[in-house]
């Protein structure tokens, strides 16, 4: 489990995080939701380690990365895996590279254990095919499923997901939402995931919290977000037209 | 502007202590040692040799066009032609050419890989990325730039010898004569030293305004553009400072 307590970020004179209190679950896909601007990213980029925080703590299983001596900080960053918004391959190598490159740092494996692990991956975001090929060849979907592939190489306790859906068709999106929260369950993982999709809050939103204004005003279930009548929530779900009919059919039973 | 400048390299040595933390793995920096040593060093020396082919030929045709007195032995002209090559031209126009097109590559890739997150990836992954990234590029650049120089050099040399010979300027004779007369190897390890120095600001100050680029696109540009003009007066002042201490 992840806990953050009491977490408040400025950036000069403007206050992006007002003292952020929520506990991410093991084993469960963690969604932040909020409109843009509401401080999602940052929250995300703290709870990372990317950005340092004015004040508050971070625990990681009780562990306070800001404690710890360098050598075990370093080993709890081995146990995070992150999916960045465009994927963030390194243009100069192969997919296989790519996934590789955690295990070349990080693992003692021999070779061809580490060639297996990086098939396994592959195979198991079912991009088995694209190992030789350079990110520049594959889609955006595609290029997701490796970044996916990349994260859970060293098999992490905690996954982090930017906006894994921006860019892609609803189909992949459905597709890319699936296997994280198979991958979630599969490992029992800390998934935290920064989205504004609607359909993945309601796909696999176990666990959701909303921001506005870098405050937390809504935490639930992906069921209960659409029976919530909290202001915020109902400003922020059923603001396009599908949605309000989709309360409008709700309430009508 | 004084205190701005202060703050700018400031940063640029808290990026180099960054740069030179130990390695985590060392095996993969001694692969991207040589991913470098191939990108910036041997990709360039076909270039480095042609330009210094045209340097040595310019300067001899110059140096012979202002020692036309016949009481001067036309040799003389390939004393001034070895003088010029091996001490300035070869480490410092190499250097400042070298500054544009290695310089606007490192900052440019380094620039591009933060915009795009990838220095956030390895970042998380627990993976120094000012070191894996940076630390490669300026032991390439700084162990391959003797190389470029000796290369360089020849080409300079030979150059001139060729220009001499096919415009009738001085013989071959003649030439050699003067490449020889009163030769000073020292000159070399001088100017293997200066391109040295030149190498690791060429590799150092174009990672770290790569390395530090916020914003798309444009903003990469500009970072290459301001890497390579803070490369270019790094030189040129290290060059004057260096010549006034070694040589005075």
């Amino acid at each position: 489990m992840i806990s953050v307590r009491n977490l408040h970020k400025s950036f000069g004179d403007q206050q992006v995080l007002k003292g952020i209190d929520v506990d991410l679950m093991p084993g469960k896909c963690n969604l932040i939701i909020g409109l843009s601007g509401s401080g999602k990213t940052v929250l995300l980029k703290s709870i990372l380690g990317l950005i340092q925080p004015d004040e508050g703590t971070i625990l990681y299983d009780g562990r306070n990365l800001k404690t710890l001596e360098s050598h075990e900080a370093r080993k709890v960053r081995q146990e995070m895996g992150m999916v960045f918004q465009g994927g963030a391959l390194f243009t100069s190598q192969t997919i296989e590279e790519n996934v590789r490159l955690p295990l070349d740092f990080f693992s003692t494996m021999s070779a061809s254990e580490k060639r297996d692990r990086v098939h396994f991956c592959l195979e198991r975001v079912r991009i088995q095919n694209a190992a030789h090929k350079s990110p520049a060849e594959l889609s955006g979907g595609m290029q997701k499923r490796v970044a996916i592939a990349r994260a859970i190489v060293l098999n992490p306790r905690y996954l982090f997901c930017d906006e894994p859906n921006s860019g892609l068709d609803p189909e992949t999106s459905m597709v890319i939402d699936a296997l994280i929260q198979d991958i979630t369950h599969e490992y029992g993982m800390t998934t935290v995931i920064n989205t504004h999709d609607m359909n993945s809050v309601l796909e696999i939103g176990e666990h959701v919290m909303l921001l506005k204004g870098g405050e937390k005003t809504w935490e639930g279930t992906n069921d209960e977000i659409l029976h919530a009548d909290q202001p915020d929530v109902v400003d922020y779900v059923f603001r396009s037209n599908l949605m309000k009919k989709v309360r409008g059919a709700l309430s009508r039973g | 502007m004084i205190y701005r400048f202060l703050a700018e390299l400031g940063a640029y040595w808290k990026f180099l202590l960054q740069v030179f933390r130990r390695p985590e793995r060392f095996a993969e920096y001694r692969k991207a040692f040589w991913r470098d040593v191939d990108s910036l060093g041997v990709k360039t020396l076909p270039l480095v040799i042609i330009i210094s082919l045209f340097m040595g030929a310019v300067v001899t045709i110059q140096t012979a066009l202002n020692l036309e007195d016949p009481l001067i032995p036309r040799y003389y002209i390939a004393i001034a032609v070895r003088e010029s090559i091996l001490l300035e031209f070869a480490p410092t126009i190499v250097s400042l050419i070298l500054a544009g097109i290695v310089g606007s590559n490192i900052s440019g890739s380094i620039g591009n890989m933060r915009i795009t997150e990838q220095i956030d990836a390895l970042e998380v992954m627990g993976i120094n990325p000012a070191g894996y990234l940076v630390l490669p590029k300026i032991l390439a650049n700084v162990f391959f730039s003797p190389v470029l120089l000796i290369f360089s050099m020849t080409g300079g040399l030979v150059g001139g010898y060729l220009a001499g010979w096919w415009l009738g300027l001085l013989s071959p004779g003649e030439f050699l004569q003067g490449l020889r007369l009163e030769f000073q190897p020292f000159y070399i390890a001088y100017s293997i030293f200066k391109m040295t120095v030149f190498a690791f600001f060429i590799a150092s100050v174009s990672s770290f305004f790569g390395y530090r680029v916020k914003g798309g696109p444009l903003e990469v540009g500009q970072a290459s553009t301001q890497a390579v003009i803070s490369t270019i007066l790094a030189i040129i002042l290290f060059n004057y400072i260096l010549t006034d201490l070694i040589l005075q």
